[in-house]
């Protein structure tokens, strides 16, 4: 069931960055050019994301009664 | 009659909180209602005109952008009463109804000093709803919460005072930032904005409301804050960063966070950001978005968390580690938390994507590469944070054996109600359009649009499946900046508390001493064997005054 999942998601994946193949677009900027651009960028941009979290969160996480008195 | 929706709100709440049974759940559907019908009537233009201590004041005045944010909060007042009517705190919904009207009455003011009277009419309205959780921890967290926002009512009324008196007006409109006064009012409404770093408050305060309140808080401070933003200050660079700011602060924290109304109320000050950002950015393509951002985030934001509401009160849980696998047991609840998580994610077809896509619009329109690149990274983390985290953690993931059953028909008729709104804003977007402060011809809906953002989020979604070890909930808290008064300050008092108080005994102790040989010098003198009050006989009387004249006499002789 997971891998079946799994495999629809890439499918859907694979199908909205071909897509851009098929499309008009009016870049505003020149790096909009590269190919999948919104699908590495969007991918990079959650991976730091989710590490800029977690760093921050070695610093700052406490327990959840941390304020209860 | 009164044709000011948001006082016939207010004037509602006081026929509202007596009433019993089907009165009181007639009055809570109708009076919102009629405030709906009002909102959406308002003609342009100057209505009510006064003179108060000197001033002119201009109570009720109208315009595009006035009616756009009268609308939507009334039509929330609605979506909230139908939502809350089994509340059974009575005071929560004419709170609530206070609440709302005060944040009609913000957006149909014309004049700063009708500005600061209903802005801090919201604070008390807003706490009450708090109030009404009842509990321990919501009354603790109402303290905090009308603490900040009297201090940001005295940053409003210094910053208001100072403008009136150096302008010699109490109008309302777009202001340059030229000096102090300025800055205050900017402050005032950025610290009800939640901007970062003075977001803190929301994300305390708002979780710990009752399973309906949380609807109604999450809907009119933040927004009546981005109104203000949006008349008063628009195109004011600052608030690019600051939105930026907070657009990531959201993400962050809310990855972080376990709660599921404290994740969505994070995600309240992500979105906030876009909005600030769009009004920093300043040209009508932007102001645009980020008033029609604050249209369809109120109804989003709202499902989300009756979505999360629902959830609360039927099965009495909040925090992710608790929860899971809900959609078997509530499926309507968990369709329409979707239909939110996909809403507050832009996805094409939800209202979401029509208002969004005008501020990046705007960004790239006005080449500032930097801020389109942050915008389009954050879109992504808003579908990691909330639209994926949310729906994930609570209604899939690991089967938690909590089987609660669906809320009651009320509920499900405002979860509904609402959900229709973001699909069908999504994609019959005009109206809403026409309602924004300026003419457009925007067209959302390009094949370069749609492509660009399904890519962004379907592979933030990939992100999060792939990392979803690391996003793993623990039964944590993040610190925040409220930390500086809830610990900081507190411990700062108490290591200071003992020499304090040996710096205060001593001061009592000398002036006791000081005080006691006064009284002593006192009694010395006048006392009953002092010299003044002894008893002298007459002749000694008769003896002072010869001596006198004696005195006289050889002056007289020596000059």
């Amino acid at each position: 069931m997971i891998r079946r999942l799994w495999t629809a998601f890439i499918g859907v994946l694979a199908l909205t960055v071909l897509a851009q193949l098929a499309i008009e677009t009016h870049p505003h900027f020149a790096i909009e050019r590269l190919f999948a651009f919104h699908a590495l960028y969007g991918f990079l941009a959650c991976a730091a994301l989710i590490l800029v979290a977690r760093a921050l969160g070695l610093l700052l996480k406490r327990k959840d009664d941390y304020y209860d008195d | 009659m009164i044709e000011h929706p948001g006082l016939w709100l207010i004037a509602g709440a006081a026929l509202l909180a007596p009433a019993r049974g089907k009165v009181r759940a007639a009055l809570a559907l109708a009076l919102p209602l009629a405030a709906l019908a009002l909102a959406w009537r308002l003609e342009e233009g100057v209505q009510w005109r006064a003179g108060f201590l000197g001033m002119e004041v201009v109570p009720f005045a109208v315009d595009r952008l006035s009616r756009l944010f009268a609308v939507v909060f009334a039509l929330m007042a609605v979506a909230g009463a139908l939502f809350g009517l089994g509340q059974e705190r009575r005071l929560e919904l004419p709170a609530a109804f206070l609440y709302a009207g005060s944040a009609i009455g913000v957006a149909l003011a014309g004049d700063l000093v009708t500005v600061f009277v209903f802005w801090e009419a919201m604070a008390i309205g807003s706490t009450l709803v708090l109030w009404s959780a009842a509990t321990p921890a919501a009354y603790r967290a109402s303290l905090r919460y009308l603490m900040v926002h009297l201090a940001g009512g005295m940053l409003l009324f210094a910053g208001v005072a100072g403008h009136v008196l150096a302008t010699g007006s109490t109008a309302f409109h777009a202001m340059p930032l030229e000096s102090a006064w300025q800055g205050l009012i900017l402050a005032a409404f950025l610290l009800n904005a939640a901007a970062w770093p003075a977001s803190a408050w929301l994300p305390d305060a708002y979780p710990e409301a009752s399973w309906s309140g949380m609807v109604f808080l999450s809907a009119f401070t933040t927004k009546t804050a981005v109104y203000v933003l949006l008349r008063g200050f628009p195109g004011a660079e600052l608030l690019i960063v600051v939105g930026l700011a907070m657009v990531f602060y959201g993400i962050i924290y809310a990855l972080l966070e376990n709660d599921m109304r404290r994740i969505l109320a994070y995600s309240i000050v992500n979105q906030v950001g876009f909005m600030i950002t769009g009004i920093g950015i300043g040209t009508e393509m932007a102001l645009n978005g980020a008033a029609a951002h604050a249209f369809t985030h109120i109804l989003y934001k709202a499902l989300l968390l009756m979505s999360a509401g629902s959830v609360l009160l039927m099965a009495g849980k909040r925090k992710c580690t608790d929860l899971g696998g809900l959609y078997r047991s509530m499926p309507l609840t968990a369709a329409c938390g979707i239909v939110g998580a996909l809403a507050i994610s832009s996805f094409p077809l939800t209202s979401g994507f029509v208002s969004k896509s005008m501020i990046s619009q705007a960004a790239g329109d006005g080449h500032l590469f930097a801020v389109w690149m942050l915008l389009a990274a954050a879109s992504a983390g808003v579908f990691l944070h909330a639209g994926i985290k949310f729906p994930w953690f609570v209604f899939f993931q690991k089967d938690s054996g909590l089987r609660p059953p669906e809320p009651p028909w009320n509920m499900r008729a405002a979860m509904l109600l609402v959900a229709a709104l973001c699909i069908g804003l999504g994609i019959w977007y005009e109206p809403l359009y026409r309602l924004l402060p300026y003419a457009t011809d925007f067209a959302p809906y390009t094949g370069a649009h749609v492509v660009a953002q399904l890519q962004l989020l379907l592979f933030s979604g990939l992100a999060f499946f792939a990392m979803l070890g690391w996003l793993r909930r623990t039964l944590t808290i993040t610190l925040d900046a409220d930390w500086l008064y809830r610990r900081l300050a507190p411990a700062a008092l108490r290591r200071l508390e003992p020499p304090l108080a040996r710096a205060l005994a001593a001061m009592e102790a000398s002036a006791a001493r000081v005080s006691r040989r006064l009284a002593a010098a006192v009694r010395r003198v006048h006392g009953p064997q002092g010299v003044v009050a002894r008893t002298w006989p007459a002749r000694a009387m008769g003896l002072g005054v010869m001596g006198m004249l004696l005195a006289l006499l050889l002056s007289y002789y020596s000059a």
